[in-house]
């Protein structure tokens, strides 16, 4: 093994909550003297974002850093791009570093493209003479080129992303630090980036830390991983094995809903309420996985026929999969008084990763609605240990593996 | 593109400060092109949407000297020191107005610019040493001004004694001290400020106050004797009476002052790069 890159040692970093926020001459004040009268300072205030964090890594090396929000994601990247420091400890970085915690960082509306992509490129660290070889090549990525001399106060949002990504993306640092700002832009601008990243890390043999929320970007980048979780970091291995571990964590793993109370319209949920949700006995939802879902139900007068359903539709709400119980299983005759439970289990969840709200109702018949409920709560498919590293959605939003054959016409 | 061995890079330690936060000019340099292109926006982006654009440099000052001219002058009766009170008036406000605007821009570095530095990592000081070079250019715009004046009323006057010496040619050394002054006062509030919001009213107040204890609307030679040495150690002070001294031809300078003057100057600037650096590195905690 070379000599790592980036040494990290005890990295620890220490807010103080009573004084984010500037404070003012009166505060200070009363602080020293309240120290001065011996009154103890109130140590409560006190919370480590980040605490003993350890790690190194090897030249070339594509790391992504994944954990909750508040977990301490952030503020190793601000430490390591050297926005603030440290408390206690130190890192060492070997090589030119450039970081990317936002896109456009000091874009001057008032300015053209072409002047500021020269300003853009100055703060980011690159010379003059490095912007002027490669401006071409960053007004090609962006696509803006009949913009060019064009204040970027009047580029569409898309265009101003497009720019301010490929200045950053065209720095040439020996370590590269990202925050999450691939979400930004639209599907085909994104897949674009993470194209380029992929050629920063693998052909240029970058060496790059990777925040991200998208865990399938993380598994398609990253050769390894940190999972960091309220300030420490809980592992750090192969991508593959610490994300699993994430999941099973249950670091994302829905908790059941209790929607009894829950207002409902018109005469929804007299004769029959549904009164809880559990989704996949409270494991995560992984993509190509098995996923069951049960239902809890109160039948407060006698119902025929009866069938459950359980759709998801997308955030516009227009429903994107459908699953009631009277296409495979008979309907249920219920008595009055009668509580219960009916579970659905698939054998494997084709819809693609992403967010989706749930819908939830119980009929009798083909057509009386006993209960529903639209949009009870968001529930988010991971990407799944089969999941291909592609990530980009454009291919629907369910795959169907179908048996394929090919035949000489 | 080129391939670079990553040990070939400079190391880059990270590890809280303690003690003194020096210069690192390694790093200053290494962003050089940075500033350049920091005074070039401020350059293009100042009269955007301006109707008058660089002319209001003009303006100001001419302004200023007029309702000085009728307040101090006609009004007031204050003495200047034998010369028509507008080139008097004109020429102080000159150097003064050089060192309020730095200060000021100098002063708002931290707060005016944190959604910047809460994002990206360079050296903190190249923003005021940029705005040090951008005020440059309404200096020069309004000393071109002032020549305007000053021959116009030799010309109309034949019998005037006001002109420019020789000592002209060490203009750019005054200017230099008033930058360096400018910027060490400016940082000093810039990290007051970053600490205690209620600086940034304190540095309206004191840059109206400062005005009034610098020789601008009255000479130094008014001031008693036994004071001129306290006088100097605002180090404005010095630079505005070699001003008039340097273009007018009079002036009250002595080598004591001037010692004063850039002793209390030396002081101010490494004492506000010091304590600015200090707290530049976890300003961005408190915003």
């Amino acid at each position: 093994m070379s000599r790592p890159i980036i040494e990290v040692s005890n990295l620890s970093k220490r807010y103080r909550l009573g004084s984010i926020g500037a404070t003012s001459l009166r505060e200070e004040f009363t602080r020293t003297w309240n120290r001065l009268r011996g009154v103890p300072y109130p140590d409560k205030t006190e919370f480590w974002a980040l605490r003993d964090v350890s790690f190194s890594v090897q030249p070339g090396a594509v790391v992504g850093i994944i954990g909750r929000n508040g977990a301490g994601k952030s503020t190793l990247l601000k430490i390591l791009s050297r926005i603030t420091e440290p408390t206690i400890g130190s890192a060492r970085l070997r090589g030119r570093v450039a970081s990317l915690l936002e896109v456009g960082t000091g874009f001057h509306p008032e300015l053209t493209g072409r002047e500021n992509i020269y300003l853009n490129g100055a703060i980011l660290g690159m010379s003059r003479a490095e912007v002027r070889r490669k401006f071409d090549e960053i007004v090609a990525f962006a696509e803006v080129e009949r913009f060019i001399d064009t204040p970027v106060k009047r580029y569409s949002s898309g265009m101003y992303v497009r720019l301010a990504f490929a200045v950053a993306a065209h720095l040439e640092p020996e370590i590269l630090i990202i925050d999450e700002v691939l979400a930004v832009g639209d599907a085909a601008f994104q897949k674009k980036c993470l194209g380029r990243m992929h050629t920063v890390a693998e052909q240029h043999g970058r060496t790059v830390l990777f925040v991200s929320h998208n865990l399938g970007a993380v598994r398609s980048l990253c050769t390894n991983c940190l999972w960091l979780e309220s300030g420490t970091l809980r592992q750090q291995g192969p991508t593959d094995a610490v994300v699993n571990d994430y999941y099973k964590a249950g670091s994302l793993a829905p908790a059941s809903l209790n929607i009894a109370l829950e207002p409902r319209l018109g005469h929804h949920g007299e004769q029959l309420r549904i009164t809880a949700l559990t989704l996949n006995r409270n494991q995560p939802i992984l993509h190509g996985e098995p996923f069951s879902f049960a239902i809890d139900f109160e039948a407060r007068s006698a119902c025929e026929e009866v069938s459950f359903g359980l759709g998801l539709a997308n955030l516009d709400g227009t429903r994107l999969m459908s699953m009631d119980s009277d296409l495979t299983t008979p309907r249920f005759t219920l008595k009055a008084g009668q509580r219960g439970r009916v579970e659905c289990t698939l054998d494997r969840l084709l819809i693609q990763p992403g967010l989706y709200l749930v819908d939830l109702g119980a009929r009798s018949g083909d057509f009386n609605g006993l209960d529903y409920l639209s949009g009870i709560m968001r529930l988010e498919v991971l990407p799944g240990p089969s999941t291909p590293s592609t990530l980009i959605r454009d291919s629907g939003h369910v795959r169907y593996p179908g048996g394929w054959s090919i035949a000489s016409a | 593109m080129p391939e670079s061995t990553p040990s070939s890079g400079p190391e880059i330690v990270i590890e809280p400060t303690r003690g003194l936060a020096f210069i690192r000019w390694r790093d200053l340099w290494a962003y050089r092109d940075l500033l350049w292109q920091l005074v070039w926006r401020d350059f293009a982006t100042r009269y955007k949407q301006t109707a008058l654009g660089p002319l209001w440099h003009v303006l100001q000052p001419l302004i200023t000297t007029g309702i000085f001219t009728i307040v101090f002058s006609h009004v007031a009766e204050l003495s200047t020191d034998g010369l028509p009170a507008s080139l008097f008036y004109l020429c102080g406000l000159l150097a003064w107005n050089y060192f309020s605007q730095t200060f000021t821009s100098t002063s708002s570095t931290l707060v005016a610019n944190a959604n910047l530095f809460g994002k990206v990592y360079f050296p903190r000081l190249i923003v005021p040493l940029s705005s040090i070079i951008s005020n440059l250019v309404s200096f020069v715009i309004q000393f071109a001004m002032f020549l305007i004046v000053l021959e116009l009323y030799r010309a109309s006057h034949p019998e005037a004694t006001c002109g420019l010496r020789w000592s002209a040619l060490m203009l750019p050394l005054v200017l230099l001290q008033l930058a360096a002054f400018s910027l060490g006062v400016g940082l000093w509030l810039a990290a007051l400020t970053a600490k205690f919001r209620d600086f940034t009213v304190v540095s309206g107040f004191l840059i109206q106050l400062w005005m009034y204890v610098t020789p601008i609307i009255y000479p130094l030679t008014k001031v008693p004797m036994q004071w001129r040495i306290w006088v100097a150690v605002n180090p404005v002070t010095v630079p505005i009476e070699a001003f008039r001294s340097m273009l007018l031809g009079t002036g009250y300078l002595s080598p004591n002052l001037i010692a004063v003057s850039l002793a209390a100057t030396l002081f101010a600037l490494v004492s506000g790069v010091l304590v600015f650096q200090r707290v530049e590195k976890n300003f961005i905690d408190v915003v």
